[in-house]
């Protein structure tokens, strides 16, 4: 910087040096900066060559950082937490923060948000202090399209095809919270098959998305056989969906108003073979992993969380149960007919990775009891229901009726409208209470439609199930919670 | 609670049913706090069983301001809407709290149920509205230098230029 010493006025220059750097510990504006070393971060020195601070060049211009001795203790609390979100609330002892630690023993680094066991673009800051992990941030919005905005501006009939891609891996749930809670607002009543069908579909979107997530877990855990057992069979699920909906993924199959088609012909023995596969099946995959010491360890007592944590971070879901509370949707606040099949509720003890991982497997086993429940109990009659209003007419009626027609284009292109009013459905999906808060103004299209994502509100757990773990559990704890981006970032 | 009891919405008091057939039906128990009542309204919820705080989301209702609402409920712009839930008596409340456009600031419900974090700072990124004692209010979903607040009913939609850093101007 000789540019800048020549600049200077020589008397200025030699009053501080004059005065040494005892007199200045505080940097000055005239403080004679040393050339950046990489670019953007360089120390600022006194004229003594005393090393005063740092300056940042940042977008709203130059900022100094004083020295880590500097600081005092609330502003450095402050700082680090704009970095990393302490682990919340209730349950963290304000004097247990160690922040002398916090300078220069610990190390922040990131996970994401390309790295393949995040399950997505999930980006996790982590504070670590060797190989412990201290603090968590997740940072999240990296798939954030805005289909709550988009929602706003598709009817009725369009909305399922946009909430279909938010939680991608149990799509079915998605639209059937959005169909119930227009046909709260219409105030339709379904008929029977419809729900029975729904219950069907949407069990076996349990099964598939939980062994979804005992595929990518075994992975994460470097259980690669698990990996392909669990995509081999899920893979028979969704050729059902494939058979029954024409798509194996984003199905717009339950509409508002019942379902868009009735289930194919010898729907029941496609079932059943599923049913007759997959519950062996899960026989096996309790022989590979539960009782091999590896998948133990890297599981028992990993990411534990207590029940009273659970509830206060409104953590739903398998993650909830596996803490011991018995909190399912279908038991407790049943909607369908889910009053009308028998089966238990998965509840784990220690609320740990272990715990976690055999709540969803058992469900699997329930959710298959609840299918066969549902092929014996299945009844015959519409599939929708019969309200001019909400539903198209039939196929064959349109070539010879002009009414149809008509009344067909006017459904899927204005669409109908819905009463004013404002309803919160919630049903049980494989990750949590699935909800949807839907404000109609009394026009063909939701004036807000609110999801609230089970996995992006379960997201908040990490932070504290990761804490005092280890990096390395880090991976097995992120994958235990089974975060959907899509649903997360919506 | 305070000495002013929050406006109870019509719909709640008949909420009586033969079967509890879905898991939320029409005719919710709702609320209607005001500023002052809504923290201690919630915090009698929360004492009184109501162990968790389901949702919380914010609605604009710019182009809606008619809506229905019960006598003496303010009638703001925004809103904000709490769902909590009793696992006990396995019954939800709804607390719809107005917030006006001209000072859109919200007690936080932090402190009652450190569950809200996520969905204050989403309401906040969304909508604009400010949660007063929330520990980091900051962007969620949007990029952190992004301006507005797209879910607001005066944002446009399809007229807004990419906004992210560093990228390349409108050919």
């Amino acid at each position: 910087m000789t540019d800048a010493d020549a600049s200077l006025p020589a008397g200025g220059a030699d009053d501080a040096d004059a005065r040494g750097a005892t007199d200045r510990p505080v940097p000055h504006p005239d403080t004679v900066l040393d050339p950046p070393p990489s670019g953007d971060v360089f120390l600022s020195t006194t004229p003594g060559g005393e090393v005063v601070g740092l300056v940042a060049e940042t977008s709203e211009g130059d900022q100094e950082l004083s020295r880590r001795g500097v600081t005092d203790d609330s502003q450095l609390r402050r700082e680090v937490g704009a970095v990393l979100r302490l682990p919340e609330g209730v349950v963290v002892d304000p004097s247990n923060i160690d922040v002398e630690q916090s300078d220069d023993d610990t190390m922040i680094i990131n996970m994401g948000p390309q790295h393949p066991s995040t399950h997505g673009v999930l980006r996790l800051m982590f504070e670590l202090d060797g190989e412990t992990v201290l603090r968590t941030k997740p940072v999240i919005g990296y798939l954030h399209t805005g289909m709550e905005k988009t929602a706003e501006e598709l009817t009725y009939v369009q909305g399922s095809t946009n909430v279909t891609r938010m939680d991608y891996l149990s799509p079915l749930h998605n639209e059937m919270v959005l169909s119930l809670a227009v046909e709260e607002l219409l105030g339709i009543e379904l008929p029977p098959r419809a729900e029975w069908i729904r219950m069907l579909l949407t069990e076996l979107n349990r099964v598939s998305s939980h062994l979804m997530w005992m595929a990518t877990n075994g992975m994460d855990l470097g259980s690669t056989s698990m990996m392909i057992y669990g995509f081999r069979e899920r893979e028979m699920v969704l050729a059902f969906f494939e058979k029954t909906t024409g798509l194996r993924m984003n199905h717009n199959f339950i509409r508002p108003g019942g379902t868009a088609a009735d289930l194919p012909d010898g729907w029941e023995d496609d079932v059943s073979v599923i049913c007759d596969t997959v519950l062996p099946r899960t026989d096996e995959y309790d022989e590979l992993l539960t009782g091999q010491p590896l998948f133990r360890q890297r599981t028992e007592s990993i990411g534990r969380l207590s029940a009273e944590e659970a509830l206060a971070l409104s953590l739903t879901g398998p993650i909830l149960r596996s803490t011991g509370v018995p909190w399912d949707l279908r038991r407790s606040m049943p909607y369908l007919r889910y009053d009308e099949v028998d089966f238990d509720v998965i509840v784990g003890t220690y609320g740990d990775n272990f715990d976690r991982y055999s709540v969803r497997l058992n469900e699997i086993r329930e959710s298959i009891r609840i299918i066969r429940q549902v092929v014996e109990k299945m009844p015959a009659g519409d599939y929708r229901v019969q309200d001019k209003k909400v539903t198209p007419p039939p196929r064959a009626r349109i070539d010879e009726s002009m009414e149809a027609l008509i009344h067909h284009f006017k459904v899927f292109t204005e669409g109908f409208k819905v009463p004013e009013g404002e309803v919160y459905t919630a049903i049980e999906s494989p990750r949590g209470e699935l909800g949807c808060y839907l404000v109609s103004d009394g026009s063909s299209k939701p004036y807000r439609m609110h999801i609230r994502g089970p996995s992006f509100v379960n997201l908040q757990g990490l932070p504290l199930m990761m804490r005092g773990g280890l990096l390395a559990d880090a991976v097995a704890v992120c994958s235990s919670v089974d975060p959907v981006m899509g649903e997360v970032d919506r | 609670m305070t000495a002013v009891e929050p406006v109870q919405s019509p719909a709640g008091s008949e909420s009586g049913g033969t079967r509890p057939r879905a898991a939320g039906r029409h005719l919710q128990e709702t609320v209607f706090p005001t500023r002052g009542q809504y923290l201690e309204v919630v915090r009698g919820y929360r004492d009184g069983g109501f162990e968790m705080c389901a949702d919380l989301c914010g609605v604009d209702y710019l182009a809606n301001p008619g809506r229905p609402l019960p006598d003496g409920v303010a009638r703001e712009r925004f809103e904000v809407v709490v769902n909590l839930l009793s696992l006990s008596q396995a019954r939800r409340v709804r607390v719809r709290l107005t917030v006006p456009e001209s000072d859109p600031v919200a007690p936080s419900l932090f402190e009652l149920y450190p569950g809200v974090e996520a969905m204050e700072r989403e309401a906040y990124d969304m909508f604009g509205i400010l949660f007063e004692g929330h520990p980091d209010l900051t962007r969620i979903l949007m990029p952190e230098d992004w301006e507005g607040h797209p879910l607001r009913k005066d944002y446009g939609v399809g007229r807004v230029p990419v906004q992210f850093k560093d990228a390349p101007g409108p050919r």
